[in-house]
C-alpha cells in the first residue's frame, strides 16, 4: 500500500483592491500581506538542500534563506538576505514575472502552487522600510565609507544603472548617476504605473542609494550635455550604460500620424512621468479616450490599458495580433486587466487607422488572424485569413508593440560596437562594451525585456567593475 | 539643481520675451538649431524652446518666448534672480552649416530670435547672410537690431507697412531669389503656415530649404514619439532626427493638425490659470 503524500497547503491570497473600485483610481492593485499572512506563506517553504528557486533568480537572491528568516518573523534577517544581491526588494517584489523564474522553478509547483516569493520579497522590503524610520533615531544608518578617488558614472537611472550604483557604493566607490529626464528611476517610473508600482516606493530605494553615498543629476542627457570620453576626463574609472531601448516602435500603417494615436512610451509618460492623470492640477495634458483600443499583448500593453480604464475610458480592447496563451505580459497583469474589464481581441492584426477631415482618429481596421507553425521566438506565427477583416471604432489607440535602441547617446559615441538590431555588443561574462571600461546592460544591450533582467546584467557588470578598480568583487 | 535666470527683457510686453539662463554646462554644447527643454515648476509640462543665442564665454543661453499657454504665461510670471526648476540639452540635431556662398534666414514672429542662432552659425562659417523677418506691425518686430549687427542685409516686411515693404516675408523672399541665382540655401522659421509658404515660394527655384519644426514634444530625447513628423513619406522624429527638415519634404498640413491636438486641454489649463492669478490678486 503506498501513501499517499498530503497535497501541499494552498498559497496565502494577496489583499486587493476590489476590481470595481480600482478601474477608477490610481492606488496600488495590490495591497501587501500583513506579517502573519507573511510569515504563513514563508512557513510553506520547504528549504530545499538545493533550491530551484534561486537558480531561476537572475540576480541570484538567496531565496531559501530570506524565507526561511521570514518563517520566523525575522523581517531585519530576512531583508539582509535579499539586499546582499538585490538592491531594489520592494521593485522587484512587485514587477518581477516570478512565474517564470523563482516560482516557476519551486519545487511545491509541481504538485499544487509554489510559495508566494514574490509577495514575501515585497512584504520584506516594505516591512523594513516602515521600521527604519524608528532605525534611523536609534540605530546606525547602513552606510559604507566612501573612497575618495574611485568613481565611476552610470548612464540613465533605471533598473540596471541603479543595481551598478548600488553594488558599487556598498563597496566604497563612489557613483554619479546621470538621468536625461527630470525624474529618477527611468522606466520605474516613467513607465510603470503607479498602480502596479507606487512612485513612493521607487523613491525609496533610490533615497537609500542616496544614503549609501550614490550622486544622483537629472537634466543630463548623454550623448548631448555630456559624452563617455568626457566622463573618463572628470575622472571616472569606469562607466556603465543603462539607457534602455526608449525608441519607440511604430505599426508603419496608414494613419498612424492622427490625432489620437499614441505610442506607449507617450502615453504612459504623460501619465506617469507627467502624473497627467492629475491634469489640470499637474499641467501635462492627456487624451481622454472613451473608445480606446490598445495595440500589442506585453506588459506595456496591459499597463496602457489600465491606464485608459483608470482615466475614464468607456470600453478598452487590447489588439493582439496572437492568442491569449501567446501574450508576453506576466500572467498577474493580464489577470487584473481581464479583472478591470478589458476586452480582448486576440488574432487581429491592425491593417489602417482611420480618422475624420480635422486629423482625429475614429477607427481601425483589423485583420482577423489564425495560428499558423510556430516561428523562430517559439511562439505560432499569425497568419491573416483571407477577407475577414473588422472595423473597430475608437477615439484613442495607444500602440505597445515594443521600443528599439534609442540612438541619442549610441550615435555620439564613436566606436562603441553594435549589433544587426542596432543594440550594444557586450562581453556576456563582464558585460564590458567594445570600449574599455565602459560596461552596458539592461534593454539597451538585450531589446526589451523585464526589470529583473535589466538588474542580472547590472550586477554582472558591477562585478566586474569592482573587481578591476579595487582588484575583488 | 533649478537653473537661475540671469537677465529678462520684455520684447513685446505681455507677450513676447527674452530670457537668459545660467546654463554653462548647455551653452558649452549649444550649437544653432539646438533646443532645449524646460519645465517651470513641480507641476509644470515639459516645453521644447529653440536656444536663440549661447555664450560659452559668459555660461548662458538665450531663450525668446512667446506667451501662448499655460506654461508660457507662467514663465511671464518670472524675473531675473528666479530659478526654473528643470533646464535639459541642448537637445535636437544641429544645424549643418558650412561655408556656401549666400544663406537667406527667413524668420517669422518669435521663430525670428530661433533663426537668430542659426543666421549667426552661418556667418561664422563665412556666409554672405540675408536676413528677412517679418511681423504684424513695427512695435512687434523683434530682433531687427541683434540681425543688423552681422548681416550685410536685413530685408523688413509688416502687414501694415509700418517699417519695411508692406507685405509678407515671402514676397521679399520671391524677389530676393529671383534678382539673385547664387542663393545656396534658405532656411525658414516661424509658424508653420508661413514655413509652408516659404517653401512653396523656393520650390520653382530648386534653392534648398531647411524648416525648423515646433512639434509637440514629451521628453525630447526620442523616447515618445509625440513629435512626429512625416517627411517624404517616412515617419520622423523632430526632436532627434530634427528639428530642421528639407521644407520640401514636410508635410505641413499633418504638422498643423497635429499641434491641435490638445487645444481643449490647453485651454482648460490656461483658464484655470488665469482663474488662480485673479484670485490670488483679490486675496492680495
Amino acid at each position: 500500500m503506498t501513501t499517499k503524500k498530503p497535497k501541499p497547503s494552498p498559497r496565502t491570497p494577496m489583499p486587493e483592491q476590489p476590481a470595481a473600485v480600482r478601474r477608477a483610481n490610481f492606488s496600488e492593485v495590490a495591497l501587501g500581506y500583513d506579517l502573519s499572512m507573511a510569515m504563513t506563506e514563508a512557513a510553506r517553504c520547504l528549504q530545499c538542500k538545493k533550491p530551484a528557486c534561486v537558480k531561476g533568480c537572475p540576480v541570484e537572491v538567496n531565496i531559501r534563506d530570506f524565507v526561511g528568516r521570514l518563517a520566523t518573523g525575522d523581517v531585519d534577517a530576512a531583508y539582509a538576505a535579499i539586499k546582499a544581491t538585490n538592491s531594489l526588494p520592494a521593485v522587484c517584489g512587485r514587477v518581477c514575472p516570478q512565474e517564470i523564474q523563482c516560482e516557476g522553478a519551486c519545487i511545491l509547483g509541481k504538485k499544487g502552487e509554489p510559495v508566494a516569493i514574490g509577495r514575501l520579497e515585497r512584504f520584506t522590503a516594505d516591512e523594513f522600510a516602515a521600521r527604519s524610520a524608528c532605525e534611523q533615531i536609534t540605530g546606525q544608518p547602513d552606510c559604507a565609507l566612501a573612497r575618495d578617488g574611485i568613481t565611476a558614472a552610470c548612464i540613465g537611472s533605471g533598473p540596471s544603472s541603479l543595481t551598478v550604483a548600488g553594488y558599487l557604493a556598498a563597496r566604497g566607490i563612489r557613483v554619479t548617476v546621470y538621468e536625461a529626464l527630470h525624474e529618477l528611476g527611468g522606466v520605474l517610473t516613467y513607465g510603470i504605473p503607479e498602480f502596479r508600482l507606487p512612485k513612493a516606493v521607487v523613491a525609496r530605494e533610490i533615497a537609500a542609494l542616496k544614503d549609501s553615498g550614490v550622486t544622483f543629476v537629472t537634466n543630463w542627457v548623454g550623448g548631448k550635455t555630456f559624452t563617455i570620453p568626457e566622463l573618463f576626463e572628470m575622472g571616472h574609472k569606469a562607466v556603465f550604460i543603462g539607457v534602455g531601448a526608449g525608441l519607440p516602435r511604430f505599426l508603419n500603417i496608414p494613419g498612424e500620424s492622427l490625432i489620437g494615436v499614441f505610442s506607449a512610451n507617450e502615453y504612459l509618460t504623460r501619465v506617469n512621468l507627467g502624473r497627467a492623470y492629475a491634469f489640470p492640477d499637474y499641467d501635462t495634458p492627456i487624451y481622454p479616450g472613451k473608445k480606446v483600443v490598445v495595440l500589442g499583448g506585453g506588459n506595456v500593453a496591459m499597463d496602457a490599458a489600465r491606464t485608459a480604464l483608470r482615466l475614464g475610458a468607456e470600453e478598452v480592447r487590447l489588439v493582439y495580433r496572437r492568442s491569449k496563451e501567446e501574450m508576453p505580459a506576466r500572467a498577474e497583469e493580464l489577470h487584473h486587466a481581464l479583472e478591470e474589464g478589458v476586452i480582448l481581441e486576440c488574432l487581429c492584426g491592425p491593417l489602417a487607422f482611420s480618422g475624420d477631415e480635422k486629423g482625429f482618429l475614429t477607427g481601425l481596421t483589423v485583420q482577423r488572424m489564425c495560428l499558423g507553425e510556430p516561428d523562430e521566438s517559439g511562439r505560432c506565427r499569425p497568419c491573416p485569413i483571407e477577407g475577414d477583416t473588422a472595423h473597430l471604432p475608437c477615439d484613442l489607440a495607444v500602440v505597445a508593440v515594443g521600443t528599439g535602441p534609442n540612438p541619442v547617446l549610441l550615435n555620439a559615441t564613436a566606436g562603441l560596437e553594435r549589433n544587426r538590431r542596432g543594440y550594444v555588443v557586450v562581453n556576456e561574462e563582464t558585460g564590458e562594451t567594445s570600449l574599455e571600461n565602459v560596461f552596458a546592460g539592461g534593454d539597451i544591450v538585450t531589446g526589451s525585456a523585464t526589470v529583473i533582467l535589466a538588474m542580472g546584467a547590472g550586477r554582472r557588470a558591477a562585478k566586474e567593475i569592482a573587481r578591476r578598480l579595487l582588484g575583488r568583487d | 539643481m533649478p537653473t537661475t535666470i540671469l537677465a529678462k527683457r520684455r520684447l513685446i510686453p505681455g507677450k513676447t520675451s527674452e530670457l537668459v539662463l545660467d546654463a554653462p554646462h548647455i551653452a558649452a554644447k549649444a550649437r544653432p538649431g539646438n533646443f532645449l527643454i524646460l519645465r517651470v515648476n513641480e507641476r509644470g509640462e515639459r516645453i521644447p524652446l529653440t536656444i536663440a543665442d549661447a555664450d560659452p564665454g559668459k555660461g548662458t543661453v538665450t531663450i525668446v518666448y512667446l506667451v501662448l499657454g499655460k506654461t508660457t504665461a507662467l514663465l511671464e510670471t518670472l524675473e531675473a534672480g528666479d530659478a526654473i526648476l528643470d533646464v535639459c540639452g541642448p537637445l535636437g540635431a544641429p544645424t549643418h552649416i558650412e561655408k556656401t556662398g549666400t544663406v537667406i534666414c527667413v524668420g517669422g514672429g518669435t521663430g525670428i530670435a530661433a533663426m537668430h542662432h542659426i543666421a549667426k552659425g552661418h556667418h561664422r562659417s563665412g556666409n554672405h547672410v540675408v536676413a528677412v523677418i517679418g511681423a504684424r506691425t513695427r512695435e512687434l518686430l523683434l530682433f531687427y537690431d541683434e540681425l543688423s549687427a552681422f548681416c550685410p542685409e536685413v530685408l523688413v516686411t509688416t502687414d501694415d507697412g509700418s517699417v519695411g515693404r508692406q507685405g509678407l516675408v515671402t514676397e521679399a523672399l520671391r524677389d530676393r531669389l529671383a534678382a539673385d541665382p547664387g542663393v545656396s540655401e534658405v532656411v525658414a522659421v516661424g509658424p508653420v503656415p508661413m514655413m509652408r509658404a516659404v517653401a512653396e515660394t523656393t520650390r520653382p527655384f530648386g534653392v534648398r530649404t531647411t524648416v525648423s519644426l515646433n512639434s509637440i514634444m514629451v521628453d525630447g530625447i526620442g523616447m515618445c514619439g509625440a513629435c512626429r513628423v512625416t517627411v517624404g513619406g517616412q515617419i520622423r522624429f523632430a526632436c532627434v532626427d530634427g528639428p530642421e527638415f528639407d521644407g520640401h519634404q514636410v508635410d505641413f498640413g499633418e504638422l498643423c493638425a497635429r499641434l491641435g491636438a490638445f487645444r481643449d486641454q490647453e485651454r482648460v489649463s490656461l483658464e484655470k490659470f488665469h482663474e488662480c492669478r485673479c484670485h490670488d490678486h483679490k486675496k492680495a
